[in-house]
């Protein structure tokens, strides 16, 4: 995956600045990672990719291995963006052990899924999911998102 | 030698026949607006995936539905991750299918997944056909010096 700049402001028209969304996104399905990175870097978000629950969570510095730049990686995620059915780690259990974790909690992750199952959905939000997305993804929802993130950010 | 006006009206109504027959929806014209000069083969890209994962999961269910004793959550493991990516695209008939099979896995009905299995495999080489020859005719296009015409 490209790294993007260190940069995390981008200087918008108006002379002000906004600021880069770094976003993880976990979905075992390659097509659907390169639609879900392809959407979000539309929308100005540097993206990193996970094929599963282990990976993102290696990524965020929960892994067996407890790497020494794992305050780096974690302070740059803004947001994680997981699918719900994965083999393995579920989307519900990835979002479970954010949560529960000290360091990853204040995260905002959000839910995909093919299915629209106002059970699943609800469990989902009361395990603390900023907002479940159903797919196929499109520009109206990354944009959905954006606004549903700033809404909670001010 | 078809113009360049000749080839893009060519692609704009084998484009509308794709949509009008049901193979295509619009998510496929999600596809073709997140394409740009930054990212000029997005949607070749997106679409050679969907291939190599469909026919990886074409095989997979194929040898499931083979084995003596069927195991069904595999084989619908499998179906879920093609209706998937079929939906992802926007191959609406292989993604409806896919909704079918799923129903006969849950009934364990073999005869009824082995015909399903059938009727994906063939709406899966069609809407294949169909969009190498859509973008062979985008490629034509490109290669007479025009742009493609973006979905309207």
């Amino acid at each position: 995956m490209d790294g993007g700049g260190g940069s995390r402001e981008n200087v918008t028209a108006g002379g002000g600045y906004t600021e880069e969304l770094h976003v993880l996104a976990v979905d075992d399905s390659l097509v659907d990672r390169k639609l879900v990175e392809r959407l979000l870097k539309n929308s100005s978000c540097k993206v990193t990719t996970a094929e599963n629950g282990l990976r993102a969570l290696e990524f965020l510095g929960l892994g067996d291995e407890k790497r020494t730049s794992l305050e780096d990686n974690v302070s740059k995620v803004n947001l994680i963006i997981t699918d719900y059915c994965m083999p393995g780690m579920t989307g519900y259990e990835l979002l479970k052990k954010i949560k529960e974790s000290s360091i990853l909690k204040e995260i905002p992750v959000v839910i995909m899924s093919s299915e629209n199952i106002p059970t699943r959905i609800n469990k989902c939000l009361e395990e603390g999911a900023q907002m479940f997305m159903l797919k196929p993804l499109k520009q109206s929802d990354v944009v959905k998102l954006r606004c549903n993130l700033m809404n909670c950010r001010s | 030698m078809d113009s360049v006006v000749q080839l893009q009206r060519q692609l704009v109504d084998y484009r509308a026949q794709l949509f009008n027959e049901g193979f295509l929806d619009e998510q496929f014209n999600q596809l073709q607006q997140l394409q740009d000069e930054s990212n000029p083969d997005f949607v070749v890209e997106v679409v050679t995936l969907f291939f190599e994962d469909s026919e990886r999961l074409l095989d997979e269910l194929a040898k499931a539905l083979e084995q003596q004793s069927v195991d069904y959550r595999k084989i619908d493991a499998h179906v879920h991750q093609l209706k998937g990516s079929s939906s992802s695209i926007g191959a609406q008939r292989v993604q409806k299918v896919c909704i079918g099979f799923r129903n006969f896995c849950e009934e364990r009905n073999i005869e009824g997944c082995q015909k399903c299995l059938q009727q994906v495999k063939h709406e899966y080489s069609l809407v294949k056909t169909k969009l190498e020859t859509l973008f062979k005719l985008e490629q034509k296009i490109l290669a007479a010096g025009g742009s493609i015409p973006l979905p309207m």
